[in-house]
């Protein structure tokens, strides 16, 4: 496995390179030798939440292998902005397949290391919230069932945006997407029940399911490593904002995701085999219209209390559920 | 070569019986080729499968269209289907019945038959005897190999033992044998 | 060894034979057995350095097989009409990027209306999608062609398809000399990937190609059928060798040499036509048979040189493009560009109709007298359908035409009183 010299941009602080931190706690993104698995020169928009959260997963994954790792990847933003032909920012054994099959893959591959031996080679599937909620979501069951030794990371920007953002299963009531326009009176994307994936990857007793955000990337990369020392089926769905779907500033993308999170939309937890084990407590409560103000897809909402009150529902409801406020703590 | 034609009900072992009796012929060194006709699986339902057996390679896959013998497992199939369709003027017919052709009100349709030809055998009672379910179609076989010699009752043992290893097997060619003596003997 | 066994089972030893080490597996009337025997003899410690997979669909099924194929290890799967369909994305997907994965087609109708039995139009369905296709005519030959498929996919990089007759083989009891392991070890090398992913090695597979390398891409895709033409006499003639009988190939012929009327099929049919052919040439008629067995890559030039002489060439396909008429029968007559000979197609067969010899002497009596319709319909029943015209016509709200046929023949009546 070769490595990149790596140049670190900032100079003259501490904090360039998690120096403040122990070793222990460094990131991998943080290192010299990391893996630069995705590689600088993709054509990922300016403030991709996808790009920053797939080369923070992967790098990890790769440290926690030993760099033996494969990757089964779906059709998608991810996959158009990393290999435009003829180039590819890949330095891993990568394939694309299929929109909907990355799932299943993923297990075949797992199947061929296995027959042949190779213990130590480990597989990860990856793709977008379309891809893995919607059009992939059979075979995603499928290796969840068959309890696959396979890691499947959802890149959860709820749409499909690589075709010009269009609403999949996993976009939030109100958000506006080319297939869910507030015409109107009416909503953006309808307040439906929703399709919450690492709850069903959990009502399928997998070893292990997490949420995590790009806001939090230590934390990232800590699920990602947790999950790597796991054998069978994991599943790890990334909230990344995606700023031209989102319509939020390409600088705001981090500050997106952490409003997200904190405002009790999106939550942040563990579960082992259907059993939630660990939940990140909110430590500043956001209100959630400012989370919805960064992005003109919720112009509509901030503009209907009917719509805005909805949204709320949905956090209170997140944060009552698995407990994201401690009685004392959460202020606003 | 010879063509059999078997006749019953899903659930009769229709199917089974027709690859035992390729699999005797198979052991006398004949070529022998078995086909089921098909419906979706359900019991009760009609079924139909056939048996060519000859001295060199068979190709023909048409269905048996010339029966030169017929098997009917299920008696109460006379009214619901043309059984006797294309018999061979030679041909055999072994029912699996304790009643006579005449009670059968088919007495009529064979009686142009050689002497001889036309046989009933009480196979579901002997299957019931000896196996304990009823599945006529060994003891059939068994009044098959006696009636028209097309293959040989140690054929049929054999080959109901490489279907049905062990204690089921036994039973079933106990019924077999019975079938085939009381064939013998008539 | 001789044994009298199923040919679904047959085959399942044939694949076991070829150490294959994924299989992928997912139920559809008539492979259900194939797949059900290599479980067994997986589970069962027969087969052994396999990995034997229940997956949960067969779009699934072949994307399981893409990923193994892609990590290196020897794959098969097996599926039928529908199931072909559902994993068709798959399909092309597997051939573009060249990975020789080995699948059984239990050759199937496609609904609607749904039929569980015989014809080739699934196989058909995917013709064009860049794998081989090979066609059996027995059992026999399904477990030989099987053997070889996997050496011609891995000499190729290209995935093969072997397609036989639903129920009319996969069901059928009849001799086969199955292989022994030594032999199969010698003609089947163990597998050595082009392309493999492997962290020594990484690469990325799959990616986008544009407007300006995707026309080169796609000859090159026909260019290695090209290659299969002269690769799988070779492997035939190599597996005569070995195993000491023919199977596989381009084509095969029967009586050809100087019938003035020649049949083209595929399949299992040629049996039955074999002894109608017998038959006919005793009561002084010139009549021959070629069977295609490789039916991509077509053997165009096999063919046009096994048909030079002939007065009239009648194919008979158990398949239909709707629309036009002969699937088969399209791709014979390229073959025979800028010849005056006539060529007759008839469909038959469709959805498990069975053929017979009676009819076939019919069809085959007014072929050689130049009797036949441009295209024909085998054993149409031409009142039935006149009935089902007449009843649209006098009524705009007729109803689903296969219901009323079923109801006019009397299915739906003697299925109540049987």
């Amino acid at each position: 496995m070769s490595h990149q010299q790596v140049k670190f941009y900032q100079t003259g602080t501490l904090t360039v390179g998690n120096r403040l931190l122990d070793e222990g706690q460094r990131t991998v993104q943080a290192t010299l030798d990391r893996s630069n698995s995705l590689d600088s020169g993709h054509r990922a928009c300016q403030g991709c939440g996808e790009a920053l959260g797939a080369r923070y997963a992967i790098d990890a994954a790769m440290r926690a292998t030993d760099n033996q790792l494969i990757a089964a990847n779906a059709t998608g933003c991810l996959e158009v902005f990393t290999t435009p032909y003829p180039e590819s920012a890949w330095r891993i054994p990568w394939m694309h397949s299929l929109f909907g099959n990355a799932a299943a893959v993923a297990t075949g591959i797992a199947a061929a290391l296995r027959v042949k031996g190779k213990d130590n080679v480990r597989v990860i599937a990856q793709g977008g919230d379309g891809g893995t909620t919607d059009i992939g979501f059979g075979c995603l069951s499928g290796m969840f069932e068959r309890n696959d030794d396979v890691l499947y990371i959802c890149y959860d920007n709820q749409a499909y945006m690589n075709t010009g953002v269009q609403r999949s299963s996993a976009t939030p009531g109100g958000a506006r997407t080319a297939t869910t326009m507030p015409l109107g009176p009416e909503p953006g994307a309808d307040f439906g029940q929703g399709k919450n994936v690492p709850l069903i990857a959990m009502a399928h007793g997998i070893p292990y399911v997490a949420t995590a955000s790009v806001h939090n990337l230590h934390d990232l990369e800590a699920k990602v490593q947790r999950a790597m020392g796991i054998h069978g089926a994991r599943y790890i769905q990334v909230f990344v904002p995606c700023p031209l779907g989102w319509g939020s500033k390409p600088s705001d993308t981090v500050k997106v995701a952490r409003y997200g999170v904190e405002s009790g939309l999106y939550p942040l937890f563990e579960a082992e085999h259907g059993e939630v084990t660990n939940v990140a407590k909110i430590r500043r409560r956001v209100e959630v219209a400012d989370y919805l103000k960064l992005q003109r897809r919720f112009a509509h909402v901030l503009k209907n209390p009917h719509q805005l009150e909805m949204v709320q529902a949905i956090a209170d409801r997140n944060i009552r559920r698995f407990g994201l406020i401690d009685a004392e703590g959460g202020q606003h | 070569m010879f063509q059999i034609r078997i006749h019953g009900r899903g659930g009769q072992g229709v199917v089974s019986a027709a690859e035992m009796l390729s699999v005797a012929a198979f052991l006398e060194g004949k070529h022998a080729q078995a086909v089921p006709s098909f419906g979706s699986e359900r019991m009760g339902a009609p079924v139909v499968a056939f048996c060519r057996i000859d001295d060199k390679e068979i190709r023909l896959r048409e269905p048996v269209l010339e029966p030169d013998a017929l098997i009917v497992q299920d008696p109460t199939l006379f009214h619901a289907i043309d059984v006797f369709a294309g018999l061979s003027p030679q041909g055999y017919v072994l029912i699996n019945t304790s009643k006579t052709t005449k009670e059968l009100g088919i007495a009529d349709a064979v009686k142009d038959l050689p002497e001889g030809h036309v046989r009933t055998v009480p196979a579901t009672e002997l299957a019931m005897k000896y196996v304990k379910r009823p599945l006529p179609n060994a003891a059939l076989l068994g009044a098959l190999a006696a009636v028209t010699g097309a293959i040989q009752m140690d054929s049929v043992v054999e080959a109901i033992n490489t279907k049905f290893p062990g204690k089921v097997g036994e039973a079933n060619i106990t019924a077999a044998k019975a079938a085939f003596e009381s064939a013998n003997a008539s | 060894m001789l044994k009298q066994i199923e040919g679904s089972h047959g085959v399942a030893e044939g694949i076991a034979l070829s150490r294959p080490e994924v299989i992928c597996a997912y139920p559809i009337t008539p492979q259900t057995h194939i797949v059900e025997d290599l479980g067994s003899l997986v589970k069962g410690g027969k087969l052994t350095n396999c990995e034997f997979i229940n997956v949960e669909s067969e779009f699934a099924a072949l994307s399981v097989a893409i990923g193994s194929s892609a990590a290196g290890a020897r794959t098969y799967t097996a599926t039928a009409s529908q199931g072909l369909l559902f994993m068709a994305e798959a399909v092309y997907n597997a051939s573009g990027l060249g990975l020789p994965i080995v699948m059984t087609v239990g050759n199937r109708a496609i609904g609607a209306p749904i039929n569980i039995w015989n014809d080739q139009s699934d196989s058909m369905s995917m013709r064009d999608a860049g794998w081989i296709q090979l066609f059996v005519e027995t059992n026999q030959q399904a477990v030989d062609v099987h053997i070889q498929a996997f050496r011609i996919a891995e000499a190729l990089s290209l995935p093969v398809m072997v397609c036989m007759d639903g129920f009319i083989l996969t069901h059928a009891f009849e001799r086969i000399d199955v292989p022994d392991q030594a032999q199969v070890d010698e003609f089947l090398p163990p597998f050595e990937p082009r392309q493999v992913l492997d962290p020594a090695n990484p690469k990325s597979v799959g990616a986008m190609v544009g407007p300006e390398a995707f026309t080169e891409v796609r000859y090159l895709a026909h260019h290695k059928q090209m290659e299969a033409l002269d690769l799988i006499p070779e492997v035939t003639a190599d597996f005569k060798k070995i195993f000491g009988r023919e199977s596989g190939g381009l084509i095969s012929t029967y009586q050809i040499e100087d019938a003035d009327t020649v049949v083209v099929t595929l399949g299992s049919v040629i049996g039955t036509m074999q002894d109608t052919i017998d038959e006919m040439r005793a009561d002084g008629t010139r009549i021959g048979a070629v069977t295609i067995r490789s039916f991509r890559p077509f053997p165009l030039g096999a063919l046009r040189e096994a048909l030079d002489g002939a007065k009239r060439v009648v194919v008979f396909e158990k398949c239909l493009a709707v629309g036009l008429g002969g699937i088969v029968a399209s791709n014979v007559r390229m073959a025979l560009r800028g010849e005056e000979v006539p060529v007759y197609s008839v469909v038959g067969g469709l959805g498990g109709r069975p053929i017979t010899r009676a009819s076939l002497r019919d069809l085959f009596a007014n072929a050689s007298k130049d009797e036949l319709e441009g295209l024909t319909f085998l054993d149409l029943n031409q009142e039935i359908v006149d009935r089902e015209l007449q009843r649209q016509q006098q009524d705009a709200h007729s109803g689903s035409v296969a219901e009323n046929i079923l109801q006019d023949i009397g299915v739906v009546a003697t299925a109540k009183t049987a």
